[in-house]
């Protein structure tokens, strides 16, 4: 290996590892919130990058009919809780704007749009608009009944909506992966290192989106309120949080930042509709390496997944995802032995 | 009909079953009995236990595979050479390849909190699926084929209706195994895991070693599961040992009814016929080729988990008419005792302990002793630190600073299942009972300590001598207490001044020489306030130590031989009784101050 090798794989793993530092974020955001297991993170990843895909080449994406089915499940099962109750009349309006009438409208902009021969940024919007209310929406549906429930069985469950949602997926989008044109061609020239526009696109809208949440987390009251979830549900209760809200918020954030990375790295490498599994499990490790509970730690352990990913792609490319994930095992260790016994049971 | 013949006639259906139906009902059967030999370890991890693993095909893989390899491979190392071709060997070396695995896992994720070993395993699961399929000896992806048929009494089991029969009878013993485990003193343990683990380490459980026992079971059920797999296909590739089988094994012990052994067999049979169904239908109905069963599985998981959590197995038991077993207390020798030291002697000195949760100072200096042969009451208002105090002394927490002694031991740093081995046994002010379990058995943890046979002679039943003297000494004690009706009843259902006197049962069964009551009184009436006081009056005259916190003054002023009373974390006064209640400092804490 010379240096020009080392350059590029270096280069190559700070782009995956960009993507998978705000998968990572995001696990450890739902995880902190609602204590649930973020599996089907990667399938946003999946869906962002296919349904942009759907647009490029032209066809209606599956994942609008899933939107709109998703819809309707969450309208009855909203107004039936809300039915009834005379002082939440005017949360029936809500309920329907957001579950039947926009994705009716999404449905009809793109039936007029041709979203085929939009501009590129636009075609992104339009996917990211499909795509990310079903974060919410998988929230209300499969995890909001069992808010209480202990991160056993919510993990069960999201292990239930990844296969719901992969086996959606190749109902939508079929077994080819598809692969979409870079954002912008060209590329920059350092010294004797070459970088792909794409590249600067994933690292670029990447720190941008770190910087957003940052500020987010720290400014904004939604923010505020989502880190006193974290911190203690019921305290954030007492306060006037709203649970629910927090959890819908934290879910929209994950399905958020799962569609952006898919869009993101779809010019980069092909996108099966089961490829977002293992992407999102490569945040996980990130994640484990910040102990499920800080940010920092998380995103250096991601670039460290995407670095060690790379370069093993070239010492011995059939064992490149056996090697990043035996990467857990001397954390474990690690944490294991600076861990202290948990104490106290839920 | 009877629940009782209920599993007779399971296994003659089960003995007929091939004789009446088609070759491919049969070959289906054979994968739902493999799938619930996977799944009954299943039920004991996470039903039972509590913890999940997403590991558990990979685990079928090892055994799968390591019989695959070495009764096909061609040039074995000289020391095996001989025994090449051998599937016990392959079954063997795939027990202790499996053992191996599940051990190093178990130590590394079990210590840290329960999503770590889940996690853990999907990548466990993940790095062996790609090792599966890379590494050239194993055949990559394509696989091992031409593995030899089993042959058993010099029979060759070729076909699968022989086969059968070998599968089923796994799949029974299985199913035995864990039952006869489930109802042991080792059991009890286990069962402990799930919402218990402070108190069962209390009583000198080692929880972490309940832990890697059940995940080397499962891990074990899988890697037979394996083996019988490969010699049944008599091939073997990746794709059955992936992370989705694991997955769906998972499933099958959720549908079925995560707690329950028999449920585990439901479940399989269930998801295997599903899937076989959907595989057949979902295609032509959607006009595409994949596995969109996935799609039903996950829907059907959300809503078994939103909708009937314990599964299809307590449905179904419902609609058969349970009549109340009569069920007795085992008749069996006393257990031995240990001699309790001498009246006067002291039993427990807390010296200069402070504890500390972050800037908040819950005990400040605290100084306290018990002697042999009476009763010491730690009383003081809400918040004292009363109940911290407890748990420093018994292990359930450390102090920040200051020592604790136990019989002239420092105990300080000991955790509290070290302390009660000493002869320390307590109560909770917070209840902590395993609610589904008889109140007998709830007692019996108690005595977990005075029995020594392990998990082997327990899964055999070996140990119901030992077995019997633990629960009759259970008994024995609940009996003393005043809750012999309520025996054979959950310990959920009592009220709960009744659980508070279970919780003393339970520390009683354990031998000890101190006693350490956590509000015990509360919640009782008066006449069962009469009958405890009575109770403590004689267990004080055998020679035992009490330490005793509680609110109840009329209770505690006509029992203790001596008060301590603490207030904002420190001791404000200690000494006799009467001496206590004229104590300026005292009545100012419970009355408020006159200015």
């Amino acid at each position: 290996m010379d240096l020009q090798i080392a350059l590029l794989l270096g280069q190559d793993g700070i782009t995956n590892g960009a993507i998978y530092a705000l998968l990572s974020l995001a696990l450890v955001l739902v995880f902190a919130v609602t204590r649930v297991i973020f599996i089907p993170q990667g399938e946003f990843v999946a869906f962002g990058a296919l349904t942009l895909a759907s647009f490029q080449a032209g066809k209606v994406p599956g994942t609008l009919w899933l939107l709109i089915g998703a819809g309707i499940a969450v309208a009855v099962v909203d107004l039936r809780a809300v039915l009834g109750r005379s002082r939440q009349r005017r949360r029936i309006f809500s309920i329907l704007g957001w579950n039947l009438v926009y994705p009716v409208v999404l449905a009809i902009l793109i039936h007029l749009a041709k979203p085929g021969e939009l501009p590129l940024a636009a075609q992104v919007i339009l996917a990211l608009a499909l795509v990310v209310p079903l974060g919410p929406m998988t929230y209300r549906l499969a995890f909001q009944p069992l808010a209480e429930a202990s991160v056993l069985v919510l993990l069960i469950v999201a292990v239930g909506v990844h296969f719901a949602l992969v086996g959606l997926g190749l109902l939508f989008f079929g077994a080819e992966g598809s692969r979409t044109p870079a954002f912008s061609d060209g590329s920059l020239t350092l010294g004797s290192l070459t970088v792909g526009a794409q590249t600067l696109w994933v690292l670029g809208s990447s720190l941008t989106l770190i910087v957003v949440l940052a500020f987010f987390f720290e400014r904004t009251i939604y923010g505020k309120a989502l880190r006193a979830t974290a911190m203690n549900r019921t305290g954030a209760r007492l306060m006037g949080i709203s649970t629910v809200m927090a959890g819908k918020l934290s879910f929209l954030l994950a399905s958020l930042i799962g569609a952006f990375s898919g869009v993101l790295i779809a010019p980069i490498t092909t996108v099966y509709y089961d490829t977002g599994f293992l992407i999102g499990l490569k945040g996980f490790v990130g994640a484990i390496v910040g102990a499920l509970s800080s940010y920092p730690l998380a995103a250096l352990g991601a670039l460290l997944v995407g670095l060690l990913e790379a370069f093993s792609s070239f010492w011995a490319s059939a064992f490149k995802e056996v090697i990043v994930f035996t990467l857990i095992i001397p954390v474990l260790v690690w944490l294991s032995l600076t861990t202290h016994q948990v104490e106290e049971e839920e | 009909m009877s629940p009782r013949i209920l599993l007779p006639v399971f296994v003659l259906s089960l003995l007929l079953a091939p004789q009446l139906v088609s070759e491919f009902h049969v070959t289906l059967l054979n994968y739902i009995g493999l799938y619930s030999i996977v799944a009954i370890g299943l039920v004991l991890l996470t039903g039972v236990g509590g913890l999940m693993s997403f590991g558990q095909a990979a685990f079928v893989g090892l055994g799968g595979y390591a019989t695959a390899y070495l009764t096909t491979a061609t040039s074995l190392p000289v020391w095996i050479a001989s025994l090449g071709g051998s599937p016990w060997l392959g079954l063997l070396a795939g027990v202790v390849l499996t053992a191996a695995v599940a051990l190093l896992l178990g130590l590394l994720t079990l210590r840290l909190s329960g999503h770590y070993l889940p996690l853990g395993t999907i990548a466990w699961s993940i790095s062996l699926y790609f090792l599966f399929g890379n590494l050239e000896f194993l055949g990559g992806h394509t696989g091992i084929s031409g593995i030899p048929a089993l042959s058993m009494f010099g029979l060759p089991m070729k076909d699968a209706r022989n086969f059968y029969y070998l599968i089923w009878v796994v799949v029974l013993l299985a199913a035995w195994l864990t039952i006869n485990l489930l109802d042991s003193r080792e059991g009890r343990a286990i069962r402990a895991l799930k919402g218990g683990v402070v108190m069962a380490e209390a009583m000198g459980v080692d929880t972490a070693r309940s832990k890697v026992v059940i995940f080397l079971i499962a891990a074990l059920f899988g890697c037979v599961s394996g083996w019988l797999y490969a010699h049944l296909q008599r091939f073997v590739n990746p794709t059955p040992f992936s992370l989705n089988m694991s997955i769906e094994y998972l499933f099958m012990a959720v549908l079925g009814g995560a707690a329950h052994v028999w449920g585990a067999v439901l479940g399989a049979g269930v998801i295997t016929v599903l899937k076989q169904w959907l595989q057949d239908w979902l295609p032509r109905l959607l006009g595409a080729s994949g596995n969109f069963e996935m799609i039903v599985f996950g829907v059907l998981m959300i809503f078994v988990l939103q909708r009937a959590r314990d599964g299809l197995w307590p449905i179904l038991c419902r609609l058969v008419p349970q009549r109340a077993i009569a069920r007795s207390v085992p008749v069996a020798d006393v257990l031995p005792r240990k001699s309790l030291p001498e009246a006067g002697e002291v039993l427990l000195e807390a010296r200069h302990v402070v504890k500390r949760f972050g800037g908040l100072v819950a005990n400040n200096n605290m100084n306290l002793n018990v002697k042999a042969g009476e009763i010491m009451a730690l009383i003081g208002p809400n918040g004292a630190g009363k109940s911290t105090m407890f748990n420093c002394v018994s292990g359930v927490d450390r102090a920040t600073e200051g020592e604790v002694l136990f019989r002239g031991r420092p105990v300080t740093e000991l955790d509290s299942r070290e302390i009660a081995k000493l002869g320390m046994s307590r109560t909770f002010q917070h209840v902590r009972l395993l609610p589904t379990m008889t109140v007998l058995e709830n007692a019996a943890i108690g005595a977990h300590l005075r029995g020594s046979r392990g998990v082997l002679p327990a899964m055999l039943h070996l140990e119901r001598a030992e077995e019997n003297r633990l629960l009759a000494e259970a008994a024995r004690q609940v009996e003393r207490v005043g809750l012999k009706s309520s025996m054979f009843e959950a310990a959920g259902s009592l009220a709960l001044g009744q659980q508070r006197t279970l919780e003393i049962a339970r520390a009683l069964c354990a031998d000890p020489c101190l006693l350490l009551l956590d509000e015990p009184a509360a919640g009782l009436r008066y006449m069962e306030k009469q009958a405890l006081a009575e109770l403590l009056r004689k267990l004080r005259g055998e020679g035992m130590g009490i330490l005793l916190v509680e609110h109840d003054m009329d209770f505690v002023m006509g029992l203790a031989d001596r008060v301590v009373v603490m207030e904002f974390g420190e001791k404000i006064a200690e000494g006799l009784p009467e001496g206590v209640q004229r104590n300026p400092a005292v009545i100012e804490a419970y009355l408020g101050g006159v200015d």
